[in-house]
Parts: structure tokens; C-alpha cells; sequence
């Protein structure tokens, strides 16, 4: 049976046929649809779990009591999961363990390029990546076996475009593995000085052996052609080359990535003239071939930046020219991004902005108040980086004798993944931030999956619904307000409230996403034309629902509104109500 | 190589073009091709500009489509086209939705909206097929919610698949309550 899958997609049918038990994630673009797609099974537990880390250690958890198991997250993730990975290095698995980290070169939904290839090498565990959806089928099954034969986790590296790019993948009913036992054993599992020595030992004498099984891995092949050009790759780049040189040279296609095949790679080189290694990113391959003594061209003429392309192949190997862009003579105007119409975050923005606020922001939709007009964010750097850089920023500040004041915007969501140690900290170290919560009950970014403050599980079922505004309190916070984000005047109140405090302050913004399903639908807004003066206050929080004419007047897309009401809030002249509604007075 | 040929289908994020990407690419499938699709999830859903390259022949390698090589673009909305005709082929052809969304710098008074895309597009394609799927879908088929089958509709004219296979996979990808409505979309978007 064929089915047209993604990347993603196709990662989580290997993880079912292939006899997971056990699945394990943050949501992280690319990596989400991983998990998503892996919660229908029924044989398969699946979690949304509070973080990346967290997420590795119960799926190594999970691998000990026996499952196969999936942990999936995007690159930054691999970052909040190194202290676990690094040592889970040492103590090997007992069920299988893959790790998928799913990089996304060019950014196109993440604050950084990361080439996490890097990491296998560092983390010293084996490295599987997928060139299409069929190999990140059949890889994930490979994956668990090489995982469970020579105990260790197992990383399998995609790009967005694998990640995201549909293809047709040969599906198969789900085998069942034998179960594998759990027996208490210190000496592997308790990494102790002394233990972890003597595993440091045994994580060098597994790398050699995997460097072998590399020369042998059926998925490292030699694609034979003319031997003029020889291209070494791996990964999407594969395709890339397919489609610029077709059979026209010969290619040696990786993807058993670390430990490489040195004599497989020494053979491919020995047979053909001149070597081009085409990788996205950085020199992963072409510095570890070159350290063979191998002579190749590489990143002298490829970009180590951004997504790679056949038309850059072309450009830089073929030296074709790329032909001009063909100037229009009308604006094509970007279509960026925005806040939807009747965002709860909108308002708390509006705010910051209107008070002139030094505001350290986080991830999530919220990155987008940083666009005009709303303009309120100062910095995005990672998860839960909001309440420790404006703790630092305060703390400082007061140290230098300047008392500038910065408060933290972070998500719900992320003051889960990221925000809860800084808030401690905050309290700890006698901070006075203020942190002001946008709790819209879900994780809207990368598509609405439930967290811990929302009640309700991956699988869809009823569980404590953790309140930020009680783990505040319960960390010693003692100015602490819970505000509908849709009242202009009370979200106001309660900011200026929490700036006079003295002390650490948490004001919980609470209303949920205008795109989550099962809210109450509120009649949509228009503009009394008659009352309104065109001062255009509405425009400066920046509603897509809101459309400015060429004549300078201002109407509502009542399709697209959502009677948040916010805009009737700014309106100097009250000239907004409900549609055939009384205008306020 | 053998041939592989490229369509875009591009709109404003929310606009649907992702179940239109996905009865496509069926389509192709059961018309026993290779086929690849490429788009990206995430925040460009907000609103933004999305494309989706669907790519399909004997056997295909790259998921995206270069510059100056799609067949065929398929855009929702008129200044989507004109941002992806770079992508078009002299020869190729495009089927517009002629509907105008303003992006977040024109709903602010910041940037002009180009009201004349059509005429731009009309001197640049060699084939240009404007329909206003919205209307197509309200007056003809009476029901809003198929302008995306009506776009598929007019795309399907120019293409060679036969139409019991599109009709099949419609049959399939939408809510059964609505084939009939869907199965006529298709057919009155094939008028243009
Ligand atoms: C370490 C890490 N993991 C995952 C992500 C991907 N990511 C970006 S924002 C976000 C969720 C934000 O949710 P929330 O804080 O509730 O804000 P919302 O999007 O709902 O406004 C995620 C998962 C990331 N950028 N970094």
C-alpha cells in the first residue's frame, strides 16, 4: 500500500510499523506533525511532555522499562534536551531509542539556523538522515535496531524540507518487537564518576564498531555513473544534485552520517576525478572527508547559510546564470505575518506600547508584536528567556544606578517549557520584574496542542489543569492578578499595578486563542462612518480586520472579525458597536 | 531526463490551498505518477504568503520548483500571483482567483495594493485564466465553501488527467455531505 506522506507523516508510520509503544515531544516547527500523526494510534502512548529535556528523559525512561520510542523536537530543542542526551550517550537504551531533531535551514519558523548534524559527533551517538519520506519510514525502523544492538540513542536528522515535503512511501502493517525486560543494572544506568568512567570506555569501543556497520549499512550506497564527477551527499542535498546532474556523475549517497564510512568514502574518492561534496548548512561531511586526506570542493562554492536549491547547484557548480528577476512596475507588497483578528495578545501589547515599557519578550505568536504597529518587543532570544533577561535587565539597571525597568512577555506554554526556573530564580534573588503571562489556554504557534495549564492530555483526555497563577503564589510571588486580555482598562490597571510593586510581580492574562476551536463566537464590530472621525486610533493595534480604504476611511470585514471588541475600546469617538448594535455613548 | 512537470498553488495563509495541494497531488497518484509536495507549516499561517510546489512525472528528485520553470500557477488571490510569476515559465499558464486581500501594510494605509494585477499578469503569461471563485461558488453552485474545488476546477481544464479521476478524489477528500456540491464546483470551475 502506497501513501502519500511527509516527512513528518511517514517518521511516525515507521515509529507504528516499526512496533513504537512510546512517544515523547515539545511541539516545535518542523517536528510537530511527528507526534500529531502518532497520538491516533492506539498501541502507541504519546505525550506532550512540558519541554525538550524533559521529553528525552521520559522517553528514556519509557526506553528502560522496554518500549521502542520516538522523542521528537526541533533544533533548538536538541538544545534544551543536551544534558540528558549527552549522558544518555553513556548509559545506552534498553527499547530502542530515536531522537529526531528536525532542523530548519533558512528559518523559516525559528529564531536560528542550526546544522545538528553537529551533534552526533559531539553527543557520540549514531546518525541517520532520511533523503525523502521513504527513508524516514524505513529509517526509523532501522533506527530501533541499531539503537537496541549496540545500546545506544540514535538521532535521526531531518531538514523542513524533508520534514515537510510529501512523497509516496510503501507502507506495511505494524510488527511487533520482542519485549525487552528491565534489569536493574547501576553500573550502566547510574552515571556516577566512577561508573561513567568506565562507560566513557565503552561508548569509544561502540563507535568503532559503529564505524564498521557504516561501511556495511545498506542506505550509505554508490550510485555508479561517469566517473569525471563524484558528488558525496547527504540528506535532501541528495535530491538537489539528482535533480541538477541526474546521471551524469557519480554519486556516493549518505545516510549513515556518523560515524562515516571512511573506506567506502576512500573507495568512491579513489574511482572518480574530481569530488564536490554537496551539503546544506555547514561543512559537516567536507571537514571530516578532508581530515581523510581526501581533496574536494565544497564550501567554496556552496553557501553554508540558508536552504540549498538546485538553482544554487546550477548557479555555483554549473555556472549558469540565474536569470534576472524581471522588475514589475507595481508594488508587490510583502505579505507578512500578522496577529489573527480578535488575538488575545493584541491588547497586552497595545499596553506595553502605550506605557513605553522595556519589554523582554519570548517564543510563540506573541514574536509577532514585535511588527508594526504594535512595536512593543524588544528582544527574542529562546524559551522562557523573557523572565530571566528582565530580571538581569533590572537587576542591573538598579546595580548601575539607572532603575530602568524591563517586564517579561511570555507565553503559556512557554512559562511551562521555559519559565518556571526563571521566575524562581526571580523571586530567589529578591527580583522586582514584573512577567506578564499571555495565557491564551493553548500552544497556538505551532498549532494548538495542549500544555500543562490546559486540563487536557495529547490523547484527548481530562487531567489536572495546572494554574500559573498558583505556581506564582506557591513560588512566593505576592503580587500576583489573573486579567481578561479583551479589557483594555482592567489590562492597563493591572500593568501599572505590578510596575509600582515592590517586588516580583505575575499578572496572568487569560483568554483563549481566537483560533481555538469551541470558543464562544461574539458578534462581530462595525464603524458608525457618520460618528467616525478617521483619527485612525483603531489602526494602531494593528487588527487585520480592520481595512483602511484609499479615501482614509476605516471599515470592519465583519467575516474576519471577531468582536473582541478591542478596537471599539481604542476608538477616541466610541464610533464602533456590535453590527446593528447601539454605538457606544 | 524525463519530464517532470511543476505547479504552484499559491494564496494568503488560511485561504485552504492546503486541501487543494492534497486532492491534487491524489489525483496525480492515482493517475499512477511520482509525485512530490512542498509547502511550510507554521507561522507563515498567520496571514502571510504561502506556496505549495507539487511536482510530478516518471520520477521526481527535488521537492521545489525553480524559478522559471512552473507549468502552472494556481493562485488564490491576485497579488500572490504576481508575487510567484517569477516562477512561471515563458510558456506557462495561470489560473487566478480574482480577489483581492490586503495585506497587513495596505489595511494600514502603509502600502499600495497593485488593483491592476490582472493586466500585469495578462501581458506576462502566455495563458491567463481569471475566474472569481467566490461568486462562481455562491451563484452557481450555492455553496461559499467550494471555491477551492472551483479553483481546482479551472486548473484541472489544463491538465491532462481524466476528469473520473478527479472526480474520485474529491469524492474522497471532502465531507460527503458536500460531494455533490464539491462535484459541481469542480465542473463549473471548468467553464473558465
Ligand atoms: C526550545 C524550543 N522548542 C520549541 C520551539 C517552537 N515554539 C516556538 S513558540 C512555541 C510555543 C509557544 O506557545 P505559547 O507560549 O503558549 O505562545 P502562543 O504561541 O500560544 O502565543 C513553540 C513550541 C522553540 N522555538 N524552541
Amino acid at each position: 500500500m502506497k501513501l502519500f506522506l511527509s516527512g513528518d507523516e511517514a517518521i511516525a508510520r515507521g515509529a507504528y510499523e516499526y512496533g513504537a509503544t512510546f512517544a515523547a515531544a515539545y511541539p516545535g516547527t518542523p517536528s510537530t506533525e511527528i507526534i500529531e500523526n502518532l497520538i491516533p494510534y492506539k498501541e502507541v502512548y504519546a505525550e506532550w511532555s512540558t519541554n525538550e529535556k524533559v521529553a528525552l528523559e521520559v522517553g528514556l525512561g519509557a526506553s528502560l522499562a522496554g518500549s521502542r520510542v520516538v522523542v521528537a523536537m526541533k533544533h533548538v530543542g536538541v538544545n534544551v534536551a543536551a544534558d540528558p542526551l549527552f549522558t544518555a550517550a553513556y548509559t545506552g537504551v534498553n527499547g530502542g531509542l530515536v531522537l529526531v531533531s528536525a532542523d530548519d535551514p533558512t528559518m523559516h519558523s525559528s529564531q536560528n539556523e542550526q546544522d545538528n548534524r553537529n551533534v552526533a559527533p559531539f553527543a557520540k551517538i549514531p546518525m541517520l538522515e532520511p533523503a525523502d519520506s521513504q527513508e524516514a519510514k524505513d529509517l526509523v525502523g532501522e533506527g530501533f535496531k541499531i539503537s537496541e544492538e549496540f545500546d545506544t540513542p540514535v538521532l535521526m536528522r531531518i531538514t523542513t524540507r524533508i520534514a515537510h515535503g510529501k512523497g509516496l512511501v510503501e507502507c506495511q502493517k505494524r510488527q511487533e518487537p520482542p519485549r525487552r525486560e528491565y534489569k536493574k543494572n547501576s553500573p550502566k544506568y547510574c552515571m556516577v564518576p566512577a561508573f561513567a568512567r568506565q562507560r566513557r570506555l565503552v561508548v569509544e569501543e561502540r563507535t568503532a564498531r559503529l564505524k564498521e556497520f557504516s561501511e556495511t549499512f545498506p542506505y550509505n550506497r554508490i550510485e555508479w555513473g561517469p566517473k569525471d564527477v563524484g558528488i558525496i551527499t547527504s540528506g535532501i542535498s541528495y535530491q538537489y544534485a539528482k535533480e541538477v546532474f541526474g546521471d551524469e556523475v557519480s554519486y556516493l549517497k549518505l545516510a549513515f552520517t556518523w560515524p562515516l564510512p571512511e573506506k567506502m568514502i576512500r573507495e568512491f574518492a579513489s574511482k572518480v576525478k574530481k569530488i564536490y561534496v554537496i551539503e546544506e548548512l555547514d561543512p559537516y561531511l567536507e571537514t571530516q572527508i578532508r581530515a581523510l586526506g581526501i581533496e574536494v570542493i565544497g564550501k567554496e562554492v556552496i553557501p553554508n547559510m540558508f536552504e540549498l536549491s538546485a538553482e544554487i547547484l546550477r548557479e555555483k557548480i554549473l555556472g549558469e546564470k540565474v536569470a534576472e528577476e524581471e522588475k514589475l512596475d507595481v508594488p508587490v507588497t510583502p505579505r507578512p505575518p500578522v496577529l489573527c483578528a480578535g488575538c488575545p495578545h493584541r491588547p497586552i501589547f497595545h499596553v506595553v506600547k502605550k506605557l513605553g515599557l522595556t519589554a523582554m519578550g519570548d517564543i510563540g505568536c506573541y514574536g509577532l508584536g514585535v511588527a508594526p504597529p504594535l512595536e512593543a518587543v524588544d528582544t527574542t532570544v529562546c524559551m522562557g528567556a523573557s523572565i530571566g533577561m528582565s530580571h538581569g535587565f533590572q537587576k542591573a539597571s538598579a546595580w548601575l544606578g539607572d532603575n530602568k525597568k524591563a517586564v517579561g512577555i511570555i507565553g503559556d506554554s512557554t512559562f511551562f517549557h521555559g519559565g518556571m526556573t526563571g521566575l524562581a530564580d526571580m523571586v530567589f534573588n529578591k527580583g522586582a520584574g514584573v512577567v506578564l503571562v499571555l495565557d491564551n489556554r493553548t500552544t497556538a504557534m505551532t498549532g494548538h496542542q495542549p500544555h500543562p495549564g490546559t486540563g487536557i492530555t495529547a490523547k484527548g483526555e481530562a487531567t489536572e489543569e495546572i494554574k500559573i497563577e498558583d505556581v506564582a503564589r506557591s513560588m512566593g510571588v505576592k503580587d500576583v492578578a489573573v486579567v481578561d486580555s479583551y479589557d483594555l482598562e482592567a489590562v492597563e490597571k493591572a500593568i501599572r499595578h505590578a510596575l509600582d510593586f515592590d517586588g516580583p510581580s505575575v499578572v496572568v492574562f487569560r483568554r483563549a486563542c481566537a483560533l481555538l476551536k469551541g470558543q464562544e463566537k461574539l458578534p462581530p464590530l462595525e464603524i458608525d462612518q457618520e460618528t467616525c472621525t478617521k483619527c485612525h486610533s483603531c489602526l494602531r493595534i494593528g487588527c487585520p480586520a480592520l481595512v483602511h480604504h484609499p479615501d482614509k476611511s476605516v471599515t470592519i470585514d465583519v467575516n474576519a472579525c471577531t468582536g473582541c471588541t478591542v478596537c471599539a475600546q481604542v476608538c477616541p469617538f466610541d464610533a464602533i458597536a456590535k453590527v446593528g448594535g447601539e454605538v457606544r455613548g | 531526463m524525463a519530464k517532470v512537470t511543476n505547479v504552484l498553488l499559491v494564496g494568503v495563509g488560511g485561504q485552504g490551498t492546503i486541501l487543494a495541494a492534497r486532492i491534487l497531488s491524489g489525483v496525480l497518484q492515482e493517475a499512477g505518477y511520482d509525485v512530490k509536495m512542498s509547502e511550510v507549516h507554521g507561522m507563515s499561517q498567520r496571514g502571510g504568503s504561502v506556496v505549495t510546489f507539487v511536482r510530478y512525472g516518471e520520477k521526481v528528485y527535488s521537492p521545489l520548483v525553480e524559478k522559471g520553470t512552473a507549468d502552472i500557477i494556481l493562485s488564490f488571490e491576485k497579488l500572490e500571483a504576481l508575487r510567484w510569476l517569477p516562477y512561471l515559465k515563458p510558456d506557462g499558464t495561470i489560473v487566478v482567483n480574482d480577489l483581492a486581500l490586503l495585506p497587513a501594510p495596505v489595511l494600514l494605509g502603509k502600502a499600495e495594493y497593485p488593483y491592476n494585477a490582472l493586466d500585469i499578469l495578462r501581458e506576462k503569461a502566455k495563458e491567463l485564466i481569471t475566474l472569481d471563485a467566490s461568486k462562481v461558488a455562491a451563484e452557481e453552485v450555492g455553496n461559499i465553501r467550494t471555491q477551492n474545488v472551483v479553483l481546482l476546477g479551472a486548473l484541472a481544464k489544463h491538465m491532462d488527467i481524466e476528469e473520473e479521476i478527479w472526480q474520485k478524489i474529491i469524492r474522497e477528500n471532502v465531507p460527503p455531505k458536500t460531494i455533490e456540491a464539491n462535484l459541481k464546483a469542480f465542473a463549473a470551475g471548468g467553464q473558465y
